[in-house]
C-alpha cells in the first residue's frame, strides 16, 4: 500500500495543511464586505450604513423624537395646523397638527416593524414550500406552482389591498395585518427562487449519493439541500424589504394600512399632505417622502451589493496583477531559473 | 532549417491570487515548426491549459505575463487587442475540449461556416465559401448531406470533428488543441486521432496538442514536451521520449499510465506542488525516486540529451554537481496527508 | 488478477430493462403519452458472484451507467428482476429499498461533485451510520468514522475529520467517497468510473486502495468504465455493453486474449498505447453509436461491423449510410450528380423491405443503375451480403433485405458473445 512511500514533508505540497475553516455566522456575514471592492463595496457599505441608521432610528424612536406620533399639543398649547418649521416643531406640523419630525421618526419604526415581520413570515412559508416542491415534484409541485403563479400574476398592490381588506376585521393589530398582507404578496418570490435552486441542486451528484446512502427525502432536504440552496435568500430578502416599504406606503396612502391612532406611517402622511403642495406647504410631504426614498434606496443598495458579491456569475474578486520576476529567492534557495535556460551546444 | 511557425521564449504567465501569485507558466521555451504536431503532456495543475490559452493571447483576468510568444516576427503578447483579434482565426486557431458547448445551438452548421468565412475572408463569396466548407467537412468525414443540420443533430464525436473543421477552414498557421478527445469515447477518440495524424500529412499547420494522456501523444505527435509545475522538463521527438524517457518525471508518468500491457500498478508518490510557493531547486525533487542533495538546493540546468532533445535534470549534468551533493537525498517518510 | 472460482451468487439479474420515455413532440409532452422510448438497458441477464470484480465496459450510450444504478435501485427498472441473495429488489417501493441500501453502495465518477460541499468529512461519513442505526451514541460513531478514515489512508485522521471537501484534492475526495461507501459494511460496491476524472499518477493509488479494501472487507465490485485497460487490470470478469445489451461476457483472460464479438475486438485495438511501435488500427468500425431511441434492426452493431453478413438486420438506413460515406469520399461534381438521383432519405421505413425514392423528375432506372454501380465498385461491403433483390419501381427502387435476427448471448469456446457468427444452426 502507499503508506510506505518516502517523500519529503514539504509544506508546499497541495493541498494546504491549514486547519479547517469553521464557517461561523459572524465570518459568513463579514465575508461579503471583505471580498467586495470598487463600486460593489461602495454600494454595500453605503447601503448598510443607511439601513442601520434607519433601524437605529426605529429602535430608539421614543428617545430621539421630540414628541410622540400622535401628540398635537405641548406645554405651550396646541400645535398649529400645517405650521411652518420652527424651533418648537423643527420640521413643521401636519394638517392635523402633529409634529412632522416625530411622525417621520416613528414612521421609520412602523416601517421596520412591518417589513421585518413580513420578511420573516415570507421566508418561513416560502422557503420550505419551495424546497419541498422542488425536491418532491409530481402533483404537489404542480399544485403549488399553480397557486404561487396565480398569486404572482396579481398586481402586487391590488393583492395587498384585497388581503388587507379581508383581514381588517379579523385581526386587531394593524401592523400584523399589514405584515400578513405584504407576506401574501411576496411569498411567491421566495418560493420561486428556492424552488429553482432546489431543482438544479437536486441533480447534483451528492444528492444522488445521499439517496444511495438510504437517506429519506426529509433528511436530504434538511441536511443536504437547505444549506446549499439558501444562498440566494439574503439577496431576495433585502430587495423584497425595499419593495415592501413601497407596498406598505401604498396601503397607507389608500387608507388601508395602519390606523393613524395606532402608529405613524409615511404613506398615510403623504396622503394627508396631497392637498398641501398646491398651497406651498412643502414640509408635510417632503420628509415622509424622503423617508420612503432613503429607506428603499438603502435596502436596495445592500441587496444589489450583496448580489454582486455573492452571485458567482457576477462576482469579480479583487485581483492583484502579479509582478513577475525571473529569479526568486526564498529561505531555502533559488525558486526560479535566473533567465532563459542555458542550452548546451547542439550535438549533431 | 526553416523558421518556426510559433516560438515561445521564456514565457511566464502568473495569476494574481489572494494567497500570492500562482506561477502557472514559469519560463517555457518551445518552438513549433510548420506542419509539425507537438504534444504538450502534463497532469492537472501543471499549467498546460494556461499555456495553451496564453499562446493565443487569451490570458485570464488579472494575469501578468513576461517573455515572448513570437508569431511572424512579432510578440503577440504585446499587440493591441484589435490586432490580436485579427490574428485569431485566420492565423491562430483553437480547438476546445467540450465540443458540446462550443457550437451555437441555434445556428445550422452551414451558418457557422458562412459566418466564419464572411468575417475573415469576405472576398470569398457565398458559393466559394460553401465549397471550401464542404471540402473541409469532407476531410473530417462529415457527409455533405448533413451540411444544413443543427449541432444537436450530431453526436459528440461529430461535433468535435466539426469544430476541427471550423478551425481548419481558415487554413491557420498554428492550431492549439486543448484536450480535444478527453470528453470522447475510445473509438471516437481513435477516429479523431487519426484525423489529427493525417493533418500532419495534408496541411502545413503547426499543431500544439495539449493532453494528459501519453498514449495519444505516442501515436499522433512528432514531438513531445512534458510539463510539470509550470516548466517544460523534457522535450524532444515523440518516439524517443515515449520509448526512452530521460527525465525522471517523464519516466514515472509513462510507468503510471495504465495500458493493456500493465501488469503492476505504479503511481508517483506525493502530489503536484503548490504553484504559489513551488519547492526550491528542482520542482520535482520531493517526489523523484532519483533525487540527489543538489536537486533540493540548486536549479537544474537544461541539457541536450540527444538530437533535438532537452531535459532539465541534474542526472544529465553530473560533472557540474558541486562536490558532496551527488549523494541521494534523504527525505523523511511522507505523512499520508500529503498524498493526492 | 486470478479468475474467480464461482462461490455463492450474490445477485441474480434476469432480463433487466430500463426504458425512458422521450417526449419530443408538444403533444406527447402535454399528454404524457405517445413518445418514443430510449431502451437504456434492454434485457440484461447475468449473475454476480460473491467476492468478484465484474467490469461493465462500454462507450457512452451503452447503458452501463444506467445498469449500475439499476442494480442499486437508484433508477427504477421498468422490467425484469434483480435478486439480492434470492430477495427481489426490482419493483420494491423506495421506502422498502432504503434499508437495503446499507448492503449496496456506490462510488461516483466525479469526486468533486459527490460530496456535499458544506458538510465536513466527519459529518458526511457519520451520516450513513446514523441513517441505518448501525452505531449507538456519538462516541461509537466517531470511533467508526476514524477507523474508516484510517482504512482509506486519509491520515492523520484528526487533520481530515473536520475538513470540508473543498479543501481536499481530487484523489483525497475520492478516498473520502470510498470511505463513505464502505462504512456501512456493504456487500456490493458499484464503482462508476471511479478514476476517470483523476490524473494518471493518482489512478493507481485509488485502484490499489480498492483492491486492498476488497481483500480486507470481502467486497464485491461492479466496475463501470469505458477504459478497457484498467478493466483488464482490475476485473475478474468483464461484460462488454453496446446500446443497452451485453454483447460479450466472460473472464478477463477470455475477453482480452480471444475476443469473439467484433465490437470487443475493435475496442481492444483502439486503446491508445504509449508504446509508439503499435500503430493505430486502420480498420476502426465506421460511423458511431446510433440513436438509442431508434436502434438498428437485428444486431445493433451491424452498421459498423466489418464482419457482418446476411442475417444481421440490414435496412434502408444502412443503405443511406453507405451512400453518404461514398459522397464524403467523392468529389463535388460526383456528389451533385448522384445526389440529384436520390430523393428524400430522411423518412425511410424501419423494416427489411426498403424503398429508396428517386429524385424529383429522375428516372428510377437511373437510381437502380447508381446502386448497382456502388455495389460493383465495392463488392466487399458487408451490406450487399444481405441484399436479396434490387427492383426498380415507379418513383424509386425497392430493396429487399434478408430479415434480420436479433442475437442473444451464444456460447463459444471462450466468452459468450451476442453475435450471429456464433449462432448454432
Amino acid at each position: 500500500m502507499t503508506a510506505t512511500t518516502t517523500v519529503t514533508g514539504s509544506q508546499d505540497a497541495a493541498p494546504d495543511a491549514r486547519p479547517p475553516r469553521r464557517g461561523n455566522l459572524l465570518s459568513k456575514i463579514a465575508a461579503p464586505y471583505k471580498q467586495s471592492h470598487g463600486v460593489q463595496r461602495f454600494m454595500l457599505i453605503t447601503g448598510t450604513v443607511l439601513s442601520l441608521a434607519f433601524i437605529l432610528m426605529a429602535i430608539f424612536a421614543p428617545l430621539i423624537a421630540p414628541y410622540s406620533f400622535d401628540t398635537y399639543q405641548d406645554a405651550q398649547g396646541r400645535f398649529p395646523q400645517q405650521g411652518a418649521p420652527t424651533s418648537r416643531n423643527h420640521w413643521g406640523t401636519t394638517v392635523q397638527g402633529f409634529d412632522v419630525l416625530s411622525r417621520t421618526i416613528f414612521g421609520a419604526r412602523t416601517a421596520v416593524e412591518v417589513v421585518l415581520l413580513a420578511v420573516i413570515f415570507s421566508i418561513a412559508i416560502g422557503v420550505p414550500l419551495g424546497l419541498i416542491s422542488g425536491y418532491v415534484g409530481g402533483w404537489v409541485d404542480r399544485i403549488l406552482v399553480l397557486v404561487m403563479d396565480a398569486l404572482f400574476a396579481f398586481p402586487y398592490l391590488l393583492l395587498a389591498i384585497v388581503a388587507a381588506f379581508l383581514l381588517k376585521n379579523t385581526i386587531d393589530s394593524g401592523i400584523v395585518t399589514t405584515a400578513i398582507a405584504i407576506t401574501v404578496v411576496y411569498v411567491p418570490q421566495y418560493f420561486r427562487v428556492v424552488r429553482a435552486s432546489t431543482l438544479s441542486a437536486r441533480e447534483a451528484t451528492y444528492i444522488e449519493a445521499a439517496r444511495a446512502m438510504g437517506a429519506r427525502p426529509r433528511t436530504i432536504i434538511r441536511r443536504y439541500l437547505f444549506g446549499n440552496v439558501i444562498q440566494s435568500v439574503p439577496v431576495i430578502g433585502t430587495l423584497n424589504a425595499a419593495d415592501s416599504i413601497l407596498t406598505l406606503a401604498g396601503l397607507g396612502f389608500l387608507g388601508l394600512g395602519i390606523q393613524p391612532t395606532e402608529a405613524a406611517e409615511w404613506g398615510y402622511d403623504l396622503q394627508r399632505a396631497v392637498a398641501d403642495a398646491g398651497a406651498g406647504i412643502w414640509w408635510t410631504a417632503l420628509f415622509p417622502g424622503l423617508g420612503i426614498v432613503l429607506a428603499v434606496t438603502s435596502l436596495t443598495l445592500v441587496g444589489e451589493g450583496l448580489n454582486d458579491v455573492l452571485n458567482p456569475t457576477l462576482r469579480r474578486r479583487r485581483v492583484n496583477k502579479p509582478r513577475i520576476t525571473s529569479y526568486t529567492m526564498n529561505e531555502s534557495g533559488a525558486v526560479g531559473p535566473a533567465s532563459a535556460p542555458e542550452v548546451e551546444e547542439d550535438v549533431g | 532549417m526553416s523558421a518556426p511557425a510559433l516560438s515561445l521564449r521564456d514565457l511566464r504567465i502568473w495569476y494574481g491570487h489572494e494567497r500570492g501569485a500562482v506561477r502557472a507558466v514559469d519560463g517555457v521555451s518551445l518552438d513549433l515548426m510548420p506542419g509539425e504536431t507537438v504534444g504538450l503532456v502534463g497532469e492537472s495543475g501543471c499549467g498546460k491549459s494556461t499555456l495553451g490559452r496564453g499562446v493565443l493571447g487569451l490570458l485570464p483576468e488579472g494575469a501578468g505575463h513576461a517573455g515572448e510568444v513570437v508569431y511572424q516576427g512579432r510578440n503577440i503578447l504585446e499587440l493591441k487587442p484589435k490586432e490580436l483579434r485579427a490574428l485569431r482565426g485566420p492565423d491562430l486557431g483553437m480547438i476546445f475540449q467540450e465540443p458540446m458547448t462550443r457550437l451555437n445551438p441555434l445556428m445550422k452548421i452551414s451558418a457557422h461556416f458562412e459566418e466564419v468565412l464572411k468575417i475573415h475572408e469576405p472576398e470569398l463569396g457565398k458559393k466559394e465559401a460553401r465549397r471550401r466548407a464542404l471540402e473541409t467537412l469532407r476531410g473530417m468525414g462529415i457527409p455533405p448531406t448533413r451540411y444544413h443540420q443543427y449541432p444537436h443533430e450530431f453526436s459528440g464525436g461529430m461535433r468535435q470533428r466539426i469544430m476541427i473543421a471550423l478551425a481548419l477552414v481558415l487554413r491557420p498557421a498554428v492550431i492549439v488543441a486543448d484536450e480535444p478527445t478527453t470528453a470522447l469515447d475510445v473509438l471516437v477518440e481513435a477516429q479523431i486521432l487519426r484525423i489529427i495524424a493525417d493533418l500532419r500529412r495534408n496541411f502545413d499547420t503547426a499543431l500544439l496538442l495539449i493532453t494528459h494522456n501519453l498514449g495519444i501523444v505516442a501515436e499522433a505527435c512528432d514531438r513531445v514536451a512534458v510539463m510539470y509545475a509550470g516548466r517544460v522538463v523534457e522535450q524532444g521527438p515523440a518516439y524517443d521520449i515515449t520509448t526512452k524517457p530521460a527525465h525522471p518525471y517523464s519516466r514515472e508518468l509513462l510507468r503510471s499510465t495504465i495500458s493493456l500491457s500493465t501488469t503492476k500498478l505504479h503511481s508517483i508518490p506525493g502530489a503536484p506542488p503548490n504553484l504559489v510557493t513551488p519547492p526550491p531547486g528542482c520542482r520535482f525533487h520531493p517526489r523523484c525516486p532519483d533525487a540527489m542533495k543538489v536537486c533540493a538546493e540548486h536549479w537544474p540546468p537544461t541539457i541536450t540529451t540527444g538530437p533535438a532533445r532537452r531535459s532539465e535534470c541534474w542526472l544529465h549534468a553530473s560533472e557540474d554537481i558541486p562536490a558532496g551533493l551527488e549523494a541521494p537525498l534523504e527525505r523523511e517518510a511522507l505523512a499520508a496527508a500529503e498524498e493526492a | 488478477m486470478t479468475t474467480a472460482t464461482a462461490t455463492k451468487t450474490l445477485m441474480e439479474i434476469r432480463d433487466l430493462q430500463v426504458h425512458f420515455s422521450l417526449h419530443e413532440s408538444f403533444k406527447s409532452r402535454v399528454t404524457g403519452r405517445g413518445g418514443r422510448a430510449v431502451k437504456a438497458v434492454d434485457g440484461v441477464s447475468f449473475d454476480l458472484h460473491e467476492g468478484e470484480v465484474l467490469g461493465l465496459v462500454g462507450e457512452s450510450g451503452s447503458g452501463k451507467t444506467t445498469l449500475g444504478r439499476a442494480l442499486l435501485g437508484l433508477v427504477r427498472p421498468t422490467g425484469g428482476s434483480v435478486k439480492l441473495r434470492g430477495e427481489e429488489l426490482a419493483g420494491l417501493p423506495e421506502r422498502a429499498l432504503r434499508p437495503k441500501r446499507r448492503h449496496l453502495q456506490m462510488v461516483f465518477q466525479d469526486p468533486h461533485a459527490s460530496l456535499n460541499p458544506s458538510m465536513p468529512l466527519e459529518t458526511a461519513l457519520a451520516h450513513p451510520l446514523q441513517i441505518h442505526k448501525l452505531t449507538s451514541g456519538a462516541a461509537e460513531t466517531q470511533a467508526k468514522v476514524r477507523e474508516v478514515l484510517e482504512l482509506v489512508n486519509l491520515a492523520p485522521v484528526d487533520q481530515f475529520a473536520g475538513r470540508l471537501p473543498g479543501d481536499l484534492s481530487g484523489g483525497q475526495k475520492q478516498r473520502a467517497a470510498i470511505a463513505r461507501a464502505i462504512i456501512t459494511g456493504p456487500d456490493l460496491v458499484v464503482a462508476d468510473e471511479p478514476v476517470s476524472m483523476l490524473d494518471m499518477s493518482v489512478r493507481a493509488k485509488i485502484l490499489d486502495l480498492m483492491i486492498d479494501l476488497k481483500r480486507r472487507l470481502g467486497l464485491t465490485y461492479v466496475y463501470v468504465t469505458h477504459d478497457l485497460a484498467s478493466a483488464k487490470f482490475f476485473c475478474d470478469r468483464v461484460a462488454i455493453m453496446y446500446l443497452g445489451r451485453i454483447v460479450e461476457i466472460g473472464t478477463t483472460q477470455q475477453i482480452f486474449e480471444d475476443p469473439k464479438h467484433p465490437y470487443t475486438q475493435a475496442l481492444i485495438r483502439a486503446i491508445p498505447e504509449p508504446d509508439p511501435d503499435k500503430a493505430l488500427p486502420r480498420d476502426l468500425p465506421r460511423g458511431e453509436v446510433p440513436d438509442a431511441a431508434s436502434p438498428p434492426l437485428g444486431c445493433s452493431f451491424h452498421p459498423r461491423c466489418s464482419q457482418a453478413f446476411g442475417p444481421c438486420g440490414w435496412e434502408g438506413r444502412d443503405l443511406r449510410a453507405i451512400l453518404e460515406q461514398r459522397w464524403v469520399n467523392a468529389g463535388e461534381e460526383t456528389y451533385t450528380t448522384e445526389r440529384a438521383l436520390v430523393g428524400d432519405l430522411e423518412k425511410l421505413e424501419l423494416t427489411h423491405e426498403a424503398f429508396i425514392p428517386a429524385g424529383p423528375g429522375k428516372d428510377a432506372g437511373d437510381l437502380l443503375g447508381l446502386l448497382e454501380k456502388v455495389r460493383a465498385e465495392d463488392p466487399d461491403e458487408p451490406l450487399w451480403r444481405g441484399v436479396r433483390e434490387l427492383r426498380a419501381e415507379s418513383g424509386g427502387v425497392h430493396v429487399s433485405f434478408e430479415p434480420g435476427i436479433d442475437p442473444v448471448l451464444y456460447e463459444t469456446d471462450a466468452a459468450r458473445a451476442a453475435c450471429l457468427l456464433y449462432r448454432p444452426e
